[in-house]
């Protein structure tokens, strides 16, 4: 029987790839378990600064397990910029106020189910505005600009690992070592061979998204592109990088869900906060953590590039580090 | 008198656990065709690669004119061509070789003329500007050829060259390898083909990673007294066991 042959050698081939077998099993439970360690995380508790307001608010507001921090105007656009605080409430000319950090629609909603159950008993009516963004920034605008990131950051993964294990695997690269180009010569070739594709992926995604579907967007267009531009360029190291351990096309693949995939959830789709701390510093090694931080906080919060230098230079000695890695890694093929 | 271009001296490398070669030590002379004659898995391509040195040898010396391999400054005299055919498929003919040219840095006034003089070479002129994708296992061989010929390197070191190429092209081959002998260029040429090898000045027969036998055809012949080159090998096979 053909069928029963072809079935037996493609069970001995995976016999043979213990990898690409351990992933089939292991791949899924990876995945379901980090939709589930993000789902599953504790309900956020919002951070509410409280100006002049009644006290007896700010007790319904303690008896909802929910911290208080005093703050006067003048404290409360510093806390808002570093992140401290998501909401303000204070009374002006004897109006209740409430106002919003507002880059991200899940905490503005869970801000906005806290204050309105204490006023639904009242007459009054809080006013509510927003420090960044407005009342029409959705979901979409929040993630659009992570997903930004994100896809730019798997397509040229995905483009660039191939591309360079190909070289491998046709022989060209055996082929380029033996001709006296030195080992940073290819690395770079390959860099300044992807940087024309790189930039015309970014225009595209930044141009479509920001003019198509109309994300929300604050900041400098150019400075988006630099920001996804340096991205693209860490993505690419790191592709080409993790190519030379890969044997195949479908080896490639298999760094998906280890290395793509993870990056997108803990890289700001997801509020981060209420994860758990290893969760939160397993973040600090992936690139794209930066790179969407970056892109969040030009699209939303009309950041300029000093604002967000240390989020680039990170970046930057990602790529660096990766460079100097595969300069490293071709001294398998050649010691010179 | 003639100069020695090619020195291996004590050469041994494995993979993982597997030895490869073991105690390799050869000498090629200038202007001398020199084969490797193996069956497949005896460490041809192993110690081609050695001596052209995109591998790193664990145990051993080798000296291309004088020089230890590696150097980055032979490799501009060196001419590979790898048992892949190390081509572009998405690229033209020309664009492939335009691409190696460039980074030998041949002169960009004698590009074109180097291009077009091993494309005739290998009877490819007619395909210049096909895409290799289109091209027969037979044209990617001489293509391959081609590619490491621009340079005009004092060494050719070729893995199987001659796989799947019919007979006529074979020939042409051939001449043009002796033509280049003779105006002083070195040439490694490894085969398991027994009426390939004979064509050789001289021939190192490799069998499990070790040399066997090395002399010129007739010579190897004379001394088993064996009338075919495949029986030369069965003597010495025979001997090692």
């Amino acid at each position: 029987m053909k069928i029963l042959a072809l079935a037996r050698r493609i069970i001995r081939q995976f016999k043979r790839d213990r990898r690409s077998l351990a992933l089939l099993v292991i791949a899924p439970i990876l995945v379901i378990t980090l939709v589930w360690l993000v789902l599953d995380g504790d309900s956020y508790e919002p951070k509410i600064a409280v100006g002049d307001f009644p006290d007896q608010f700010t007790q319904a507001l303690n008896e909802l397990d929910i911290d208080v921090l005093k703050m006067n105007e003048i404290e409360i656009d510093d806390a808002f910029k570093n992140g401290e605080i998501d909401a303000y409430v204070y009374v002006e000319a004897n109006q209740p106020k409430l106002l919003l950090e507002g880059s991200d629609p899940l905490t503005n909603s869970a801000v906005l189910a806290n204050i309105q159950s204490i006023f639904n008993n009242s007459d009054v009516q809080i006013e509510i505005d927003y420090f960044y963004g407005n009342k029409n920034l959705n979901i979409f605008d929040q993630v659009g600009s992570t997903l930004i990131g994100f896809f730019v950051f798997f397509f040229v993964f995905i483009i660039g690992g191939i591309s360079f294990l190909r070289e491998r695997t046709q022989g060209t690269l055996e082929k380029l070592l033996s001709t006296p180009i030195k080992r940073y010569e290819i690395v770079f070739g390959y860099l300044l061979g992807f940087g024309i594709f790189i930039v015309i992926q970014s225009i595209i995604t930044i141009l479509y998204s920001v003019y198509v579907l109309d994300v929300y967007m604050v900041g400098s267009i150019l400075e988006l592109l630099f920001v996804t531009l340096i991205l693209s360029m860490t993505a690419l190291t790191l592709a080409i990088l993790l190519s030379t351990y890969a044997k195949n096309e479908f080896q490639i693949m298999q760094f998906i869900p280890i290395v793509i995939i993870p990056q997108a959830f803990f890289t700001g789709i997801f509020n981060l906060d209420s994860m758990a701390t290893w969760i939160q510093a397993l973040s600090k090694v992936m690139p794209l953590t930066y790179g969407a931080d970056a892109i969040q906080q030009i699209m939303i919060k009309g950041n300029s590039l000093l604002d967000i230098w240390d989020n680039l230079v990170i970046l930057l000695l990602f790529a660096i580090l990766f460079i100097v890695l595969n300069i490293m890694a071709l001294k398998k093929h050649r010691s010179l | 008198m003639s100069h020695k271009m090619v020195s291996v001296k004590g050469l041994h490398h494995s993979y993982v656990d597997n030895l490869v070669l073991n105690n390799i030590n050869l000498s090629i002379d200038k202007g001398e065709i020199f084969g490797i004659l193996g069956p497949s898995g005896s460490g041809k391509t192993t110690l081609v690669k050695a001596i052209a040195g995109i591998l790193s040898i664990q145990e051993g010396e080798i000296h291309i004119d004088k020089t230890k391999v590696p150097s980055l400054s032979l490799l501009q005299s060196i001419g590979y061509m790898a048992q892949s055919d190390a081509l572009y498929h998405e690229l033209t003919a020309l664009e492939n070789l335009e691409f190696f040219a460039s980074i030998y840095q041949l002169e960009r006034n004698n590009r074109k003329n180097a291009i077009l003089h091993v494309l005739d070479l290998v009877n490819l002129s007619d395909s210049i500007n096909k895409v290799v994708d289109q091209f027969s296992g037979g044209m990617k061989r001489r293509l391959s050829l081609a590619s490491s010929l621009m340079h005009q390197p004092k060494l050719l070191i070729l893995d199987e060259p001659t796989v799947g190429i019919d007979p006529i092209i074979r020939e042409q081959i051939w001449t043009e390898l002796r033509k280049l002998k003779n105006q002083g260029v070195t040439i490694i040429i490894t085969t398991h083909v027994m009426d390939e090898a004979e064509k050789c000045d001289r021939l190192a027969m490799l069998r499990n990673g070790e040399i066997i036998a090395c002399d010129t055809p007739g010579q190897l012949m004379n001394n088993s007294g064996a009338n075919r080159l495949e029986d030369v090998f069965l003597v010495y096979g025979r001997d090692e066991q």
